[in-house]
């Protein structure tokens, strides 16, 4: 589809998913690439938010979603039957639309999955991890004296950087983002950008938005999803700039959406 | 006035002819509801004046200063402790307990004690100015004790310490208070870890299909149903079928039990579908699994209102009365259980049994006992409310 010398870190095949009877997703495939950011465009309800949630299982929690097709994660099919969408998770992490921090200390928002999941152990190895994962979200200067102070006397902004954090500190290889920016203010989705951009060093990161511009800052890749179907995905230079399709281009104008 | 009408109306752009009617018809309104809070405060405002007005003479009872002689007749015939004018002053149940005080203390053996004694409830009553029934000559023989300060009115302690008895001047809420406790204590053992893991599993495992939401159904059906109905249950199934012992506090906590579980299941339920569903997703997408986040993330913020919940069952149990009538918890039952296996009888059924008793010191202590359970009720409230307070997540 794209000529590039880009390693593949996330292939979808022939994806196709179900509401009850009703069809959300219609045949996608595409090549989601390693370090870089991809972004989801379209207008709502398009099905780029429910294809966000099939890259890590999130979708398995509603009973009535049906999917079929193939999700290939370093070469294994998540969706293959020996594979626990539980361990899925754990390498696939997820930011929120709206921040959701537990209602924990800033702390034990950052240590408690790292910890269930074994990856640390209670005490220094553990408080070095909370330090490196609140640094890399670029939230240690603003709350390092406060650590025990709980997630939610943060401002919006500094929470969804605290679920980055929380993310950043389970060691995943890809991060989801379901528009992390539309619940903040101007300057703080600024910051969440920049960190986006500094992030894709060591992550793969999907990220839904509404937000034509942010899209066009900040992604690599653009793909555009209308009814259901992937209509176009390609570099964000060429989505934007030289759009081969009259739909992608008709939104992007502004013309519909 | 038409005129006056018209040049409103070019004045005021906003005129609005059906502005006067408007305001009667809510003021009108405003005070229909007040009426009616006025009506309901009332009525709480008589219960617990008329409840406290007849409750407060139990807490005191009179005691006469006598001469008690102990000695061997005294032990066969009680009556013969103190001089024959004094056998209708002197309360009939103090005297036969006088072999129990002479095994306690037996250095009183062949003494005479001047000391204060209970008196019997007919003195009591004539003390109170209450309604009595006694013989003119006791009357001023009475009179005489208490100008010389032989008669007093001390504060009740026998209320408290001592269980039914079918003379009223030596009944006490002791067994009926101890009784309650048993029950309760089973009734949470029962009731709180069963209702609360229904709840988890209808609200965080099931399915929504058809078969949950019949089970749902009932069991809102549950919560409303008649209270006697779970008597005959308790009777039917714990009793006749598992054969275990009548008017006994397992029983009665089983059967209380029976009834609090619909009311800890809904209010808990009601408690974790509060929690945002944020929550669970932020705990999904970290790879946590279902007991993780159930446990650590949604119970902790449904917490205080399952609690406040399985408090307010408890106190609903607490005044409970029907069931345990039906299993057999009214019968006259002296005595305070030390096992959850003995017959017992609780609070509520001993102030029913009470209620129905002809002497005025009945009628007293029923009073006297309804303060003593609603003050109980409402420390339990207000528990409730404090844990809640407590443990209430800032959002």
């Amino acid at each position: 589809m794209i000529k590039n010398d880009n390693k593949t870190k996330i292939e979808v095949k022939n994806l196709n998913l179900y509401y009850g009877t009703n069809q959300a997703l219609f045949d996608i495939t595409a090549n989601l690439y390693e370090n870089k950011i991809t972004a989801l465009i379209g207008p709502s309800g398009c099905g780029k938010s429910t294809f966000l949630r099939c890259i890590n299982r999130m979708n398995d929690l509603i009973p009535i979603v049906k999917i079929d097709g193939k999700i290939i994660i370093d070469n294994k099919n998540i969706y293959d039957k020996d594979v626990d969408e539980v361990s899925v998770r754990k390498k696939i992490g997820m930011v929120f639309q709206q921040p959701n921090p537990f209602p924990k200390s800033i702390y034990d928002n950052v240590a408690y999955a790292p910890l269930k999941h074994g990856i640390v152990k209670k005490g220094k190895e553990c408080d070095e991890l909370v330090e490196t994962s609140l640094i890399k979200s670029g939230l240690w200067n603003e709350v390092k004296d406060k650590l025990q102070q709980p997630g939610t006397s943060l401002s919006g902004g500094q929470q969804q950087r605290l679920c980055i954090a929380r993310t950043i500190a389970i060691k995943p290889e890809v991060i989801l983002m379901d528009e992390p920016t539309s619940a903040l203010d101007p300057i703080s989705t600024e910051k969440i950008e920049a960190l986006m951009l500094e992030l894709k060093q060591d992550y793969t990161i999907i990220t839904v938005t509404h937000n034509m511009q942010q899209a066009a800052r900040v992604a690599d890749y653009t793909a555009f999803f209308h009814l259901g179907k992937l209509i176009e995905y390609d570099e964000t230079q060429t989505i934007f700039v030289n759009p081969h399709n009259k739909k992608t281009e008709d939104y992007i104008t502004g013309r519909f959406g | 006035m038409i005129k006056r009408k018209k040049k409103n109306k070019q004045e005021n752009p906003f005129y609005d002819p059906s502005l006067k009617k408007r305001h009667t018809s809510a003021a009108r309104f405003k005070k229909f509801t007040l009426t009616s809070l006025i009506f309901s405060i009332a009525f709480l405002a008589f219960f617990l004046f008329d409840i406290v007005g007849k409750g407060i003479p139990a807490f005191s009872v009179a005691y006469v200063k006598v001469d008690i002689t102990f000695n061997e007749k005294s032990i066969e015939d009680t009556r013969f402790a103190v001089e024959k004018e004094y056998r209708e002053v002197v309360s009939r149940a103090w005297l036969r307990d006088i072999p129990h005080l002479l095994k306690e203390n037996p250095q009183l053996m062949n003494t005479t004690q001047n000391i204060w004694v209970l008196a019997d409830d007919q003195v009591d009553q004539y003390l109170k100015g209450h309604h009595y029934k006694l013989k003119e000559k006791e009357i001023t023989f009475i009179n005489e004790l208490y100008s010389k300060g032989l008669i007093e009115k001390k504060f009740n302690t026998i209320f408290f310490t001592n269980g039914d008895s079918k003379i009223p001047e030596y009944a006490g809420l002791y067994s009926g208070i101890i009784g309650s406790i048993l029950t309760l204590i089973i009734t949470m053992l029962v009731a709180f870890p069963i209702g609360v893991m229904t709840a988890i599993y209808l609200e965080e495992f099931a399915d929504d299909n058809k078969f949950t939401r019949f089970i749902e159904i009932n069991i809102n059906n549950l919560a409303a149903i008649p209270a006697i109905l779970f008597g005959l249950l308790g009777l039917a199934i714990f009793i006749n079928l598992f054969g275990m012992p009548r008017s006994s506090p397992l029983v009665g906590g089983l059967t209380l039990a029976l009834m609090t579980l619909p009311i800890i299941i809904v209010s808990s339920r009601a408690a974790l579908r509060a929690v945002p569903d944020n929550i669970r997703q932020a705990g999904y997408g970290l790879g946590l699994n279902k007991i993780q986040v159930t446990r650590d993330h949604v119970l902790p913020l449904a917490f205080p209102g399952v609690l406040t919940g399985s408090i307010l069952g408890l106190s609903h149990a607490m005044g409970e009365t029907a069931p345990l009538i039906i299993i057999g918890m009214i019968a006259f039952i002296p005595d305070a259980p030390s096992m959850v296996t003995q017959a017992a009888t609780v609070m509520p059924a001993q102030l029913f049994t009470w209620a129905g008793m002809p002497e005025g010191m009945y009628i007293e202590k029923t009073a006297a006992g309804i303060m003593v359970l609603l003050t109980i009720l409402i420390s339990l409230n207000t528990i409730a409310i404090y844990l809640r307070k407590k443990f209430e997540v800032k959002w």
